[in-house]
Formats: structure tokens, sequence, C-alpha cells
């Protein structure tokens, strides 16, 4: 399956900075019931974006007119750390979240959003603060991310620079089908499969 | 040859190529272990693609998420997404030629608990399952790590993943562990001194006398519960335990495959002079039992200490952190955590429902009588965990003592299933996350080891288990 390409996309930052946000707070167990992926930006965040009586949470940031419909998350350390679960990810994607950056994640968390076009900036933790603190006034909320270039554009003018893998970023800018890619390679893998497989009888 | 850990071994025996300079390879996975909530949306993208399953022998398939663990085994979901997922499990399984253990099979459980018990993982292996707590097999010296559903469906195609090496951590741990106290709280002193990012990026490598010292399910309880600090992988060189644990499990090599296997095993550990980018030292002798206060994992203090005051804490987001951790649990700073009374006690889940924690527990409850006011559940970690505890009389000392006995799954771990909290319940739970909303929205979890629970489920409050009377 081929993904949107990630080239530059312009949007509003939705700051939520605390740490250890944990992908069962980002989507909890009761939308997780699915075989498909369809439905899941209902799920996001639920129990932080809706109230007990279902109304939305006016204190939730996705839910103030400022931030409403934005594209980047700017998020606190260890965002998306627990469970394995990619629900997770496809919630976020279907709530139109292009990219989050914060100063670290969860490794597979960062897989998932590798994986489905979602793009992780990571940046030292002074750099997301100052990043946090723009983008918390709803009159700077508005950034632009340039992945060619890798860089970020703030309302003001500031630009951020930010690093990214070579293989990820070629990846997202494509939005390569990963299986497809490795499938190119079943000679290499059948080879070594062989002799993996002739040295290690006991794993046939 | 430069030195190596264990870690550079696995990764370099499995690599089919290098895919770039930045430490990309193609990596070649053994074995994968696959379960009923992970895996749907993988098998989907198979069928849509026209792609079939490299080599099917490899995954094995279990329900244990999903399924009530009412007494009594039926094989209907009572819900309908439940009910969906697993049979789209089955006709998958049955499509692609996989292996599955379904709710009525002997051998059903929680995929950590039933893999390692079927002898499915073995030393040397390199694993990836659709569940954060894969790293529960570097118990076993194999190297098992958690992956989304894009990357099952990536490994059941191609037998591969695209991966990147990790940074290599060790932690040594020294001492005897004092009576009381158990590898959970270990690992969990240990996620409460380096917090739950401490390993994000690297793979642990765990040493020293107090590892060499436990039982291989010990061990595991500790491997499973690193990826806790961000670990994406978990290691104890394999010896002589790990093979007596495997020789003549249901899947283990036999006869002389298995003399060639285990001759292989022992070369399985990090060179003498390996270097590593982290290390770091606990010392066993000094650990108390071990609770959580807040909703990370790394938010744990001993059993004797008080709940923290954000006051004390001069990081302004840490604070904010801790504030609205003691708001979610409902706890007031300074006050003493054995003060805390519970609702709800919870022996379950891959890090702490083997037998060993059922007998530790057992021990713990066994004459006594749970509180009136708390609701205690055992749900063994496996079908055959189950029938073994019967047989040992377990069930019944556990029964007499007021606790619900239980079929296997992953149940209020993570309350897939009906096993769910009530806002502003409080569980005193062998498991390994007390996020908010785990357990049930809000609910208010307690993470400790199972005899720590099982002294709480009978006290009604946190309960340090040094002082808790006799044990049997």
């Amino acid at each position: 399956m081929s993904l949107q390409p990630f080239t530059v996309v312009t949007g509003k930052a939705a700051p939520m900075l605390a740490a250890n946000i944990d992908t069962d707070v980002i989507m909890p167990k009761q939308f997780l019931k699915g075989i498909d992926r369809s439905g899941l930006d209902r799920g996001l965040f639920f129990d932080l974006r809706f109230l007990a009586s279902g109304e939305p949470n006016p204190a939730f940031v996705l839910n103030q007119p400022g931030w409403q419909g934005a594209r980047f998350m700017v998020v606190g350390p260890n965002f998306g750390c627990g469970s394995s679960r990619e629900h997770a990810v496809w919630g976020l994607k279907q709530m139109g979240i292009r990219a989050l950056i914060g100063s670290s994640f969860a490794g597979i968390f960062y897989d998932n959003c590798q994986r489905n076009g979602v793009l992780l900036i990571t940046l030292d933790d002074a750099l997301v603060h100052t990043l946090g603190q723009a983008v918390s006034q709803a009159d700077q909320a508005q950034i632009s991310v340039d992945l060619e270039a890798q860089q970020i554009r703030l309302a003001d003018g500031q630009v951020i620079a930010f690093q990214i893998d070579t293989l990820r970023k070629t990846a997202l800018l494509l939005g390569l089908d990963a299986i497809g890619s490795t499938l190119q390679r079943s000679e290499q893998i059948k080879a070594f499969e062989r002799e993996h497989l002739a040295a290690n009888p006991w794993l046939s | 040859m430069t030195a190596r850990t264990l870690y550079d071994k696995h990764i370099d025996s499995h690599t089919v190529c290098p895919l770039d300079d930045q430490g990309h390879v193609l990596l070649y996975i053994d074995r994968q272990v696959i379960n009923e909530y992970t895996s749907p949306q993988a098998f989907s993208g198979l069928r849509d693609a026209g792609r079939g399953v490299w080599r099917p022998g490899t995954a094995l398939a279990v329900v244990d998420h999903v399924n009530p663990t009412t007494p009594k085994r039926i094989a209907a979901m009572p819900d309908a997404g439940g009910a969906r997922q697993v049979s789209y499990l089955a006709e998958n399984c049955r499509d692609f030629g996989i292996e599955l253990l379904d709710i009525l099979d002997k051998r059903q459980g929680i995929e950590h608990v039933i893999a390692p018990e079927q002898g499915f993982i073995l030393p040397g292996m390199v694993i990836a399952a659709g569940d954060s707590h894969t790293t529960t097999y570097g118990a076993l010296g194999a190297f098992g790590f958690g992956i989304g559903t894009s990357e099952i469906e990536h490994l059941l195609a191609s037998q591969t993943l695209v991966y990147k090496r990790l940074k290599s951590m060790r932690v040594t741990v020294e001492g005897d562990l004092a009576r009381g106290l158990t590898s959970k709280d270990v690992i969990m002193a240990l996620i409460g001194k380096i917090g739950a990012s401490g390993a994000t990026g690297y793979a642990i490598e765990f040493r020293g006398s107090t590892i060499d010292a436990l039982s291989v399910e010990a061990r595991m309880t500790i491997c499973n519960m690193a990826v806790e600090a961000g670990a994406r992988g978990a290691f104890m060189a394999p010896d002589e335990k790990v093979f007596s644990y495997l020789k003549g499990k249901p899947r283990a090599p036999k006869g002389e495959l298995w003399e060639q296997a285990v001759v292989g095993w022992r070369q399985l550990h990090s060179d003498a002079d390996a270097v590593f980018d982290q290390e770091v030292h606990l010392d066993a002798i000094t650990l108390e039992p071990m609770v959580t206060w807040g909703t990370s994992p790394d938010q744990a203090a001993p059993i004797g200490a008080r709940v923290p005051d954000p006051q004390d804490v001069s990081d302004l987001i840490l604070r904010q952190d801790m504030r609205r951790a003691l708001n979610y649990m409902g706890l007031e700073a300074g006050m003493p955590l054995s003060d805390i009374v519970i609702s709800h006690a919870f022996i379950g889940s891959c890090t702490n429902a083997r037998i060993e924690d059922l007998r530790d527990a057992a021990s713990v409850v066994r004459g006594k009588h749970v509180a009136e006011h708390v609701r205690a559940m055992i749900v063994p970690g496996s079908t055959e965990v189950r029938d073994q505890a019967e047989a040992e009389g377990l069930a019944a000392i556990f029964i007499d003592a007021g606790f619900e006995w239980r079929q296997s799954g992953c149940s209020m771990c993570l309350a897939m299933n009906d096993d769910v909290l009530a806002p502003g319940d409080r569980c005193a739970s062998s498991t390994n996350r007390n996020f908010e909303g785990r357990q049930g929205a809000g609910a208010r979890t307690h993470l400790m080891s199972p005899a720590m629970v099982a002294a709480a489920a009978i006290t009604g409050r946190l309960t340090d288990i040094r002082h808790f009377g006799d044990r049997a």
C-alpha cells in the first residue's frame, strides 16, 4: 500500500507537552475491537477530548478554536510509550495529523508512524520548549514543515532545522510501499534463510 | 575482531543485508507470535495485495486479549467486536496455514506465557510480535521486540523487518534479595531509577549475581517490563537454568538436535571486553518492595515511603506531571503509601501470572481471607498454568481465601475484555502498566509483585509483605 507522500505541509500545531503520553491515552481500549482501520478518529485521546456527557471537553487543546484542524502536534518526552497498538497512529492520521515534533518518542510508536507516513521530528528539549511556547499562542500556531529541506518554519519567520535518517526521509517523501521494496530482495532473503537454517537446524 | 555484545551477536547473525550506513539492516526474524487484536489489518493488507505468508510454520497464533475469563470456558465472545476479531483470526490462520491455539485449546494463554511454555522460543532466536511485551523472551537468551500491525504484515510477507540497530545498555544487579522481595521489585526499582524513557533507543542486557540466582520465570518478569523503561529489547545470557527449563518442552528440539543446539547456545553471551553505550548498577541488597503511586511505571516508591510532594521537584514539567498523576490517582502528597485503601486486587498478566507467581501468592493468602471491601481475582497466565495450579491445590487455597479463580487471558491488565474497573476503583495489580484508564476509564492502578497484591487483598490496603505475618 502506497502512502501519501510528505513534502511540504502547512497547518496549525497543537501543543501537548506532558511527558509520557502513552498509547492507552492516545487510543483507549474500547476502540481496539475492529478488524479494519476505520473510525479511529473518534477514539483519539477519547478520555481527554470528551466529557463524561459525551460533549467535547473545552479544556482539551484540539477542541479549542485556535488548534482545531491541527496538522501537527508539539509533544512532551516519550510520547507514544506503552502498548504497540498501531491504532494510536491510525487515529492521529485520521484526525489529519501529519507530523509530531518532540524530544523523544517510544520505539514502537516511532516505527508505526513511519509506516503510516506520519513524520516524527526529534529536536532537543530546549527547541521543543521554544516551539511549544510559540504554538501555545493561537496566533502563532501556524507552522510549515518542509521535509526535503528538513526545516520547520514558524509563524514569526524563525526556521528550525531537523535531522532525519536518509532511508526514512526517502520513504516518506515518496510514500513508498515498504513491503514491495523488501520483496524486491526476495532472492537475497531466500539465500540467507537457507544458510541460517543449515547452520541452526533446530530453527527449521 | 571487535568484542561484541549479546545484542550485537543476535543482530549480526540475523542480518540479511545492510540497507545504508546509518545502522539500518534487513533483519531476518525466526518466529512471530500473533494475537487477535493487532493482526487483523495485517492479514487484510496481505489479502488486498495478493501476498502470501513467507513461512507460516514460524508463526503461532493465540486468542488472549479479548476473551472473557469467566470460570467456565466458553467459545463464544460476549461482544460483537471481539467475536469478529476471533473469527477473523481463525479464518486467517486457516487460509494462510498458521497454527492457532483457540480459546478452547488446552495450550491457550497469554502469548508471552504460552510461547516459552510450548518451547516455541529458543536461545539465539530473533522474535517479533504485535505486542510490546515481546521483550519477555530475553530471559531465554532470545531477542524479542514488539512491533505494530504494519510491521506484522511486512514480517508475514517477507520474514524480515527493516530494522535500525539500537544502542546497548548493561544493567548489573548484584546481591541477594531480601525475603519477600521478587524480580518484580528489581525491575520496578530500575524503572524508577532510570525513568520511563531511560532506556528508549536501547537494548538492555541484565547480568549479575541477583539475575543468576533468579528462576527463568522470575527473569521473564524483568525482561517483560524492560519495555516500561523504553527498552526495545532485553537480554540475559542463557545458562543451565534456561536449558533445563526448555528441555522436553513440546516444541524444543529433541535428541541429537537438542545436544547440538545447546553447544551453540553456550556461546550466547557478550564477549568479556564488550563495551556498552551505557552502564547502570543496581544494588539488590538495599531494595524494598516497590509500589507505584502515579500513572507511569516510573512513578514508584518503596512501600515504606510516602506519596511524594510535587513541591519538592524543581523541574516544572515533572512537577506538573506529578500533580496530574496525584490528581488522577486521588492521592495526597505526604500520605504513607501503606495507608492507601484498595477496592480490587488483580493477579494476572504476561508479567506475573506464571506458576511460581501463583505459588508465591498462595503462600501469602493460605488460611486467610480477602478483606470484605475488596474484590480479588486470579487470572492464570495460561490454561496450563491454571491446570497445574489446580493440581497443586493452589486454586483451592485462593478460592477458600475468597479470590475469584478465573480462566486465562490478558484480562484486567488492559481491560480489553469484560474485566474492566469502574471510575474511582483502586486496584493492587501484578501487571505492568498503571497508565490512566488502563484498567478502565477513571480507574486507579498500583503496580506491585504478586505477593504484595496478595497481601493487599487480605488487609484491604497496600501492605509491606515483609511485615505481613506468617507465610505458609
